[in-house]
């Protein structure tokens, strides 16, 4: 491979990049109109616009992306996260145009894509799933009887959904039908299919993620897992690997299922099987994400490995660099997500960020897609950069990380540091304490 | 003339009310997507609905009309 396409913005094509070049490879950014002045934009070796800010007229246009891909003669495109990254359809159109998709198969994101095909598929192959509805449903009716026979509360989510998107957690009845239109609704705004299911909620639940990757021979490794709990509605805001709360004995567990489910879908390239765990450490499958994830970076500094090299090693047919016990987890990583968003209602800030500046230590990695001067746009995501902090223990990353917010200094919009901050010094927090109800249940004074 | 305003630039998801409805301070009229999130916008008065000023899939930005009551 000569020259890869990124079909994405921000911090992740900027980190694609990064590797890219450094295997000597050249990369074609895509940008829209309101990305023209982003870092990714200047960093590729070339760069075309693809349309007006909306993802539906820019990053969603799957057509453009691929014409630039045949007009510029790539050899791979790496859809990043979000966007085409879990479109079946997308990859497919690319390996047809013979371009090489750096992901796995079209009909495994296909298959992992469906929620209620995914959970069906994950128990047929052995792999605990929460108690939940195994058909699909659109009808309140057929909702609540389901909501009955589990019991309350439940979450109600769309049967497309992702990324913490169209799923809300049911009390009662009451509040099971007064959701259930507007998340009808939104699963058909974003996700195309009204379809929504039914699924236990599991108190005090932890959220811990399996990193898998596979290659064309059947090859299958874990890289150890990632403790995903600090959530601000059911999106992540805190990654950190190892996990805190789960016991050796569980995590062997939970790697040995997340194998056994990457082997039952004859997994290919990177991807991650989330559970939820509850307090007795039983854990089920949650979802499988069929792509990079974003917090990837955490796995990459407790294993020393380059994830987004192992991926364009595999999609170009090469074996597993490394086999499952040359794969060794050493130190901590915790990483944050710094959000453009107000840290204690944790609504969006878009604007121009006028100073963007950290101090550079050891341990200290910042995956940012903005720098200084910079505007963060209502358009996208509000994820400014990713601070990934690596200690040889816990303890020593969270005295890092508080150094490491302590000197940062973002001016012009409203940032989650302060809340991380608060996090940092949080007795819970510092324990290892803590569900994904963290953040909901606490009250945190920001300054 | 009163009329409800944005809070928040955004692209309209979803528009509760429409003309000639009545409606009360505190409720959720219309829904933003920001930055990948929903973000409710509510009313600040009580009144009836004269007027859509919006339609879904627009974009908005902070302080634009969204709807005028009588």
């Amino acid at each position: 491979m000569k020259k890869i396409l990124i079909a994405n913005r921000g911090e992740v094509a900027l980190r694609i990049m990064k590797t890219c070049h450094q295997m000597g490879i050249e990369t074609v950014a895509v940008y829209s109109d309101a990305d023209s002045d982003m870092p990714f934009v200047k960093e590729a070796t070339f760069a075309f616009n693809i349309g007006e800010p909306a993802v539906n007229k820019s990053y969603l246009r799957s057509e453009v992306i691929l014409e630039i891909a045949k007009s510029e003669g790539v050899d791979g495109i790496h859809p990043g996260y979000g966007f085409l990254s879990e479109s079946a359809e997308f990859a497919k159109a690319v390996i047809e145009a013979g371009i090489t998709f750096i992901g796995p198969d079209p009909e495994t994101i296909d298959l992992m894509g469906d929620k209620i095909v995914s959970r069906k598929t994950m128990k047929d192959a052995g792999v605990p799933v929460v108690p939940g509805s195994e058909e699909g449903t659109s009808t309140l009716e057929e909702a609540i009887r389901l909501a009955e026979s589990m019991g309350y509360p439940v979450m109600l989510k769309a049967s497309g959904g992702g990324g913490g998107i169209g799923m809300v957690r049911c009390e009662n009845e009451q509040a099971l039908a007064k959701s259930f239109s507007s998340t009808k609704a939104r699963a058909k705004a974003y996700f195309g299919s009204e379809e929504v299911f039914v699924e236990k909620y599991i108190n005090h639940a932890r959220h811990v993620e399996i990193q898998v990757f596979g290659d064309n021979f059947g090859n299958i490794v874990h890289l150890f897992e990632r403790d995903c709990s600090i959530q601000r509605r059911h999106q992540k805001v805190i990654e950190e690997s190892p996990s805190p709360f789960l016991s050796d004995s569980a995590k062997q567990k939970m790697y040995a299922t997340a194998i056994r489910a990457a082997e039952a879908v004859n997994y290919k390239n990177a991807g991650t099987i989330e559970f939820i765990v509850d307090a007795q450490e039983n854990f089920y499958f949650l979802e499988m994400n069929t792509r990079l994830q974003v917090e990837h970076p955490v796995t990459e500094q407790i294993t020393g490995l380059d994830l987004v090299k192992w991926q364009i090693l595999v999609s170009r047919g090469a074996k597993l660099p490394l086999s499952q016990s040359d794969i060794q987890q050493q130190g901590h990583a915790i990483e944050f997500r710094l959000y453009a968003e107000d840290p204690k209602s944790f609504l969006p800030s878009p604007g121009k960020m006028e100073e963007f500046r950290w101090k550079e230590s050891e341990g200290v990695r910042v995956d940012a897609g903005y720098a200084s001067n910079s505007t963060v746009s209502p358009f996208y995501d509000p994820m400014i950069a990713k601070c990934i902090i690596y200690g040889n223990t816990r303890k020593e990353s969270i005295e890092k990380a508080e150094q490491f917010f302590s000197n940062l200094i973002i001016k012009g919009i409203k940032t989650n540091a302060p809340l991380f901050k608060e996090i940092l010094k949080d007795r819970d927090f510092i324990s290892g304490n803590y569900s994904t109800s963290f953040l909901t249940n606490k009250t945190l004074i920001i300054e | 003339m009163k009329e409800i305003t944005s809070s928040m630039a955004g692209t309209v998801l979803n528009i509760m009310v429409g003309s000639g409805d009545e409606i009360t301070a505190g409720q959720d009229v219309l829904m933003i997507e920001s930055m990948k999130m929903e973000i409710p916008i509510e009313s600040q008065i009580d009144g009836k609905v004269s007027a859509v000023k919006v339609n879904i899939g627009d974009f908005v930005n902070e302080g634009d009309v969204l709807f005028v009551l009588e």
